[in-house]
This record gives structure tokens, C-alpha cells and sequence, in this order.
């Protein structure tokens, strides 16, 4: 008995050129007009095409992919907040999504207050809620804090609190997306044990992660998505092995060009440097980021570098060939390669570019590609740099 | 209980069309949500205010402190029967009730736009929450428009009765304007700007300071159109026993049906882009 069929689904989303204000309606008619092609070309995006995939009563789906395969995209049609552009998805019973842990939490709320808003919002009664709301109270482990405005909170706390709700819903099918990105590693263990749980229960899971080893241990079958379609699904060993195998030589892995006028960056990479060609990188890794780029004459004063900002938003480094050497560069083609010692925590980087000299900005890209770095934070999620320097302690 | 069904049922998400029930459907089957999200904003509304709560009772009375000084002793506008001060208070509980809804109602998808692209939940249910909060705001000008008409010697009458009515009609008003707006505007969001102009030219086309009846013809025929004609004199009739022309409150029950039909279909079509779009 199916729970979820997918069938041919397509999403195309259109970037840059909405034409939304009354000036951009005004200009874009008016290049309609002078320009003798019919319409100017938007930039499409197929984030999906094609896709089909049944998944019956009681298993679990895995999704791999790289940023920007899809794999967001399909759990939004999943749960009905977008639809499709071409294609139909059916599911059958309770839908309920952990794409983003406490969306629809007010700050000024309490916790039980917002214990109850969070679960009308994902669907849950006010009798479900009552029922449930020891339990939710527990699995968090927020009992002292419950009528304190959940501003209060501190991250972890919200985070459990949040993912109590949702962890209850007790819907027919659970859609994960990547939750277990945050919060300590117990907690993580619970969130995944709470999965684990409703497996066994009988209840339909389709779970997103970069965390393979998770996705190992919640599904029994995976698919991975690629640039929008299905590369392959099966066994979720299969698959997962195909998938790192794959490494960096598949097409989507973040080639995007950019160009300003006799430059051009053909190519931008983040893998292990101990392994190239493979894009997954541990945490004790040493990582090695590429930038291939062609100069077509000589730029009087070009400098260059690299930068990379954490997935909570911070330049956690920025650095450029003029630190170190300062040369001129000749017309031609060129690598530049920086190696990052295994001092990042694990996370998602994103890797950007910077081309220029000290009066103008040529190309100023943050986030060109992006790698993961996989491993344990050790208990220690929120610090950016895993340490070992000479501590030591005395007395005096 | 409509949860037996779900467990079997196949939802369909197509470019076409997902599967929905309609305006009633869709709001009957969210209507605890509907009341969540009302009760969080009643509660957040004056969380800041050192006045707190006795804005709720301060605004009308200031509003109707200004209307009985320019319109009745300046301005020298007919009431009718009524002593002024009623008379206006009683045209405000309507229009304070419908101009709030539509300014809050309309921006509501967008105030939430993290909401709306990361859960899914009945859309409806957004605007529709917006039409509770403002009840509590009228109850208590309600309150003390019964307390001035004692002061004033106008006595209750049986027309209470029917204060159900009058509040489906403008229950009715307040949400098919914002199904309309609200939808527009997570496209466009241009409807924020308008709507601050076009509230307050609405406010002086509507009857809340002077009487809009007496006037005949193709004149009343349109100014009847405008819906908050009916509605308001429908209120002042119920609360305060106030002459009333059937014409009116027929024409605004009329556009009120055409409001929600209309701005139903519109929203039930334009939502499964608005998590795109938004």
C-alpha cells in the first residue's frame, strides 16, 4: 500500500526578472518594445524535473544530493507548500514536516503557549496537544521553563522545545529535513532515536540529510537526486556508496562561471586534499579549495582570495594572494589552491570569491560552492574552530 | 471527527490544482489553528504598552471625543433623533471594526512569510484569524456605547437581537476584502502603500460622522454600493435604534456575498504560489 506516489513532477522557479514594481513592468514593456526579440529571456531554474517515486506504508525514503539537487524542493511539494509545475504528487494520510525547527514560534509567547500555537500550526488539535503536552514537555526537558516567554530561551533549549512538538505529531507520514544539523549530540541521538521510533511504529518517513551515517540507520532505501532528477535509488548501502563515490567529477558540484571583463573563473572546488576528485571531506580533513580562473590580458594591481562563511553566517576566513606574495599576474590560465588545516567545526561552508584590485571590485561572489564537513562536533556545536592548543592550569 | 478521513484519503498536489474543500471546508476543518492565531495576537497586541488594555476603551472614546467636536459642533452634521455622541460611536464600532481587519488582514501572509514557505497549514486560516482580535476591541466600545446611550436617555431596544446578523454581515465585509488584499499583496506589495490613503477616503465615503441616508435616486443607488453604507446603518439600527433603509443593508449583503465569493475563489487559486512568491 503506497502512502506517497510521485509522478513526473517538475518545478521550475524563475529568478532575477519578476517584473513586480510598476518601473520594472514600465522598463521591461519598453525593452519589449525596442528589442525585436518577442521577450527578454528569464533565467529559469528546473529545481525538479521529471522525478517519480512511490514509497509504500511503513518504509523509509532517504534523499542524497548536493545543494541545489532538489532535495528541498521535493519535500515542499511533499507537504503541499508548493505545487509542481508539471506532474502530480499523492500522498495519503497525516503529512507532517520538520523542515525548519520552530518556525511559528513567537518570541513573546511562553513555552506552553507556544507549545500549543506550533502544534495547531502543524496540524495537531487542541485535544492531541493536551494529551500529548506531558510528553512534549518532557522530551524537551524545559518542565521549570514553561511559562517563561521563550525569548528567554536559550538556542538549545527553543531547539528541543521546537522539536518536541513536531517529534509528537504522530502523522502517517514524516518528512525530515536536515534537523539534525543543530543541537548537542544528545540531543541529536534523541531526535534520531524519536525517528527511529516511528519507523517501527509502522509510519512512513521520507528524511533528508547530509549526515549519511543517519540516513544509514533511519532508512532502508535512498535516492539521490542530481541537478534536479533521479540518479539512482535502491538500497540505501547502494546508493550511499555510488553517491561518494561520485565525488566531485559530477556535473552540479558547484562549477558556476563567473566572469568580469578579461577575467573569468572557470572553476571553483572544495574537496580533502588527501583524496582529489572525491567531495567529501571529514572534520580531520585537511580541505583543499580550488579556484581555476583564465586572465585574458593583465590586470595592473589584481588581487585574489578566497573566503568562507559558516551556514550560520559568519566569515569565518577571508584570505588573499597579497597576504603572502604579491605578484603580478601575466595573461593565461591559472589554479589558485588554498589548504585549510582540520581546524573548522563540522558545518556547511559555503566558499566565495574575490577578484580585484584596491579600487574596484571585480568579482565578489561569497558563496560559489560549498562543502560539508562531516565527523562529530564533540558536544560542542556552537564554537566555529575545534582547538587543541596548550592549555594548562597551575597553582600559583 | 474529519481526521478518520485523512488517514485514507489520496491529497493530490498538481500544477492544476491541490486538493481543497472550499471557502467553509477549508475554514470549518482549520478553525482551532483560526483560534490559535487569533489568541497569540490579542496576546502579543499591547505586550509593550504601559497602558496596556485600556487602549481598547481609550481609542473609540478619544475618536468620538474629535468627531463630536468637528462634525457636531463645528460642522453642525444631522444625527437624526440620536445625541450626536452616540450617533458616531455607533458608526464607529462597525467601521473600526472592518477598517481593522482589512489593514491588519491584508498583510498577514506577508507578516509570515517564514510561516507560510516552511510550514504548511491552511492558508485561510491567516486571514480569517485577523477577524477575532478586533471583536474584543468592539465588545468593549460596544460596552460603552450602551453606557453613553443610557447617559444620553436613549434606551435599548428590541433590535439586539439581531446583533448576530449584523456582525455576519460584517464578518463577512472584513473577510472577502481580505482574501482579496491579502493574496494581491503577496505579489505585489504595493496594496501596503495604497491601503493607508484609501482607508481614510473610505472612512469619509462611509456614514460613521454624518447620516448617509436621505439621499435618492441613482445618488443612493451608488452610494449604497460603497458596502459599509448598509452595514453601518445596519449597526446603528441594532445597537441604538436608528432609523433604517432596507435598500442599503440588502445591497451590502449582496456585495458582501460577491466580496467573499470572489475573493475566495481568487485566494484558493493564487495560494500554491505563495510560498514562491512571497
Amino acid at each position: 500500500m503506497d502512502r506517497i506516489q510521485v509522478e513526473h513532477v517538475s518545478k521550475r522557479y524563475v529568478l532575477g526578472e519578476r517584473s513586480n514594481t510598476a518601473g520594472e513592468l514600465v522598463t521591461s514593456a519598453l525593452r519589449r518594445l525596442t528589442t525585436r526579440r518577442a521577450r527578454s529571456p528569464q533565467r529559469e531554474l528546473w529545481s525538479l524535473r521529471d522525478v517519480t517515486f512511490r514509497v509504500s506504508e511503513g518504509e523509509s525514503l532517504g534523499i542524497v544530493g548536493r545543494n541545489g539537487a532538489g532535495k528541498s524542493t521535493i519535500l515542499k511539494i511533499l507537504t503541499r507548500i508548493t505545487s509542481p509545475t508539471d506532474g502530480v504528487a499523492r500522498t495519503r494520510g497525516r503529512v507532517a514536516a520538520l523542515l525548519e525547527v520552530g518556525t511559528g514560534f513567537h518570541p513573546e509567547l511562553t513555552g506552553r503557549e507556544n507549545v500549543y500555537l506550533n502544534g495547531a500550526i502543524l496540524g495537531m488539535t487542541r485535544r492531541d496537544i493536551a494529551r500529548r503536552f506531558d510528553s512534549i514537555v518532557e522530551f524537551a526537558g524545559t518542565e521549570r521553563f514553561l511559562d517563561t516567554p521563550v525569548k528567554r530561551y536559550s538556542s538549545g533549549m527553543y531547539l528541543r522545545l521546537a522539536f518536541a512538538v513536531a517529534a509528537h505529531l504522530e502523522p502517517d507520514i514524516l518528512v525530515v529535513d536536515e534537523i539534525l544539523a543543530v543541537g548537542d549530540a544528545e540531543f541529536q541521538r534523541k531526535c534520531l532515536g524519536r525517528m527511529e521510533e516511528a519507523g517501527r511504529e509502522g509510519r512512513t518517513i521520507v528524511y533528508v540529510s547530509h549526515d549519511l551515517d543517519s540516513l544509514r540507520s533511519v532508512c532502508s532505501r535512498a535516492m539521490w537526486l542530481e541537478a534536479g532528477r533521479v540518479r539512482d535509488e535502491g538500497a540505501t548501502a547502494e546508493v550511499v556508496r555510488e553517491y561518494l563515490r561520485s565525488g566531485l567529477s559530477s556535473a552540479d558540484s558547484g562549477t558556476s562561471l563567473l566572469q568580469a571583463g578579461p577575467l573569468t573563473v572557470t572553476s571553483v572546488e572544495a574537496g580533502p586534499a588527501h583524496a582529489p576528485g572525491t567531495s567529501v571531506v571529514m572534520q580531520e580533513d585537511v580541505t583543499r579549495v580550488t579556484v581555476c580562473f583564465t586572465l585574458q590580458e593583465r590586470i595592473p594591481g589584481l588581487d585574489l582570495a578566497i573566503n568562507l562563511t559558516s551556514s550560520k553566517g559568519v566569515r569565518v576566513l577571508d584570505q588573499a594572494l597579497s597576504d603572502s606574495e604579491h605578484r603580478q599576474l601575466e595573461a593565461g590560465d591559472y589554479a589558485m589552491s588554498l589548504e585549510i588545516p582540520p581546524v573548522l567545526n563540522v558545518d556547511t561552508y559555503a566558499v566565495g570569491v574575490w577578484f580585484g584590485t584596491s579600487h574596484v571590485d571585480l568579482i565578489d561572489e561569497p558563496a560559489v560552492t560549498s562543502f560539508t564537513l562531516h565527523g562529530s562536533d564533540r558536544g560542542r556545536p556552537g564554537r566555529v574552530l575545534v582547538t587543541d592548543f596548550p592549555l594548562s592550569v597551575e597553582r600559583v | 471527527m474529519p481526521e478518520a478521513d485523512t488517514h485514507t484519503d489520496w491529497v493530490e498536489n498538481s500544477a492544476s490544482g491541490s486538493t481543497n474543500r472550499g471557502l467553509l471546508g477549508t475554514l470549518w476543518e482549520s478553525r482551532e489553528l483560526v483560534g490559535f492565531l487569533a489568541l497569540k495576537d490579542l496576546k502579543i497586541r499591547y505586550k509593550q504598552a504601559a497602558l496596556g488594555f485600556l487602549w481598547v476603551a481609550a481609542q473609540p472614546l478619544a475618536t468620538v471625543a474629535v468627531f463630536t467636536l468637528v462634525f457636531d459642533r463645528l460642522g453642525q452634521v444631522d444625527s437624526g433623533d440620536l445625541p450626536y455622541p452616540v450617533f458616531a460611536l455607533a458608526g464607529l464600532v462597525s467601521w473600526t471594526y472592518v477598517s481593522y481587519v482589512v489593514t491588519q488582514g491584508s498583510q498577514v501572509l506577508v507578516e509570515n512569510a517564514s510561516l507560510v514557505t516552511k510550514v504548511y497549514f491552511p492558508r485561510i486560516a491567516a486571514p480569517a484569524s485577523t477577524l477575532l482580535p478586533p471583536l474584543a476591541d468592539m465588545a468593549v466600545a460596544a460596552g460603552l456605547l450602551l453606557v453613553l446611550a443610557i447617559a444620553y436617555g436613549v434606551p435599548p431596544t428590541w433590535h439586539l437581537v439581531l446583533v448576530p446578523a449584523w456582525l455576519l454581515l460584517l464578518a463577512s465585509i472584513a473577510l472577502g476584502m481580505c482574501l482579496w488584499l491579502s493574496a494581491i499583496n503577496v505579489r505585489y506589495r504595493d496594496v501596503k502603500h495604497a491601503l493607508g490613503p484609501l482607508v481614510q477616503l473610505w472612512l469619509f465615503a462611509s456614514p460613521v460622522a454624518y447620516s448617509g441616508q436621505g439621499l435618492d435616486g441613482v445618488a443612493g443607488w451608488a452610494y449604497a454600493l460603497n458596502p459599509m453604507v448598509g452595514t453601518i446603518e445596519l449597526g446603528r439600527w441594532v445597537l441604538v435604534g436608528a432609523p433604517l433603509d432596507g435598500r442599503d443593508v440588502a445591497m451590502a449583503a449582496i456585495i458582501a456575498v460577491v466580496l467573499l465569493v470572489t475573493g475566495s475563489r481568487y485566494f484558493l487559486r493564487a495560494e500554491r504560489s505563495f510560498a514562491d512568491v512571497v
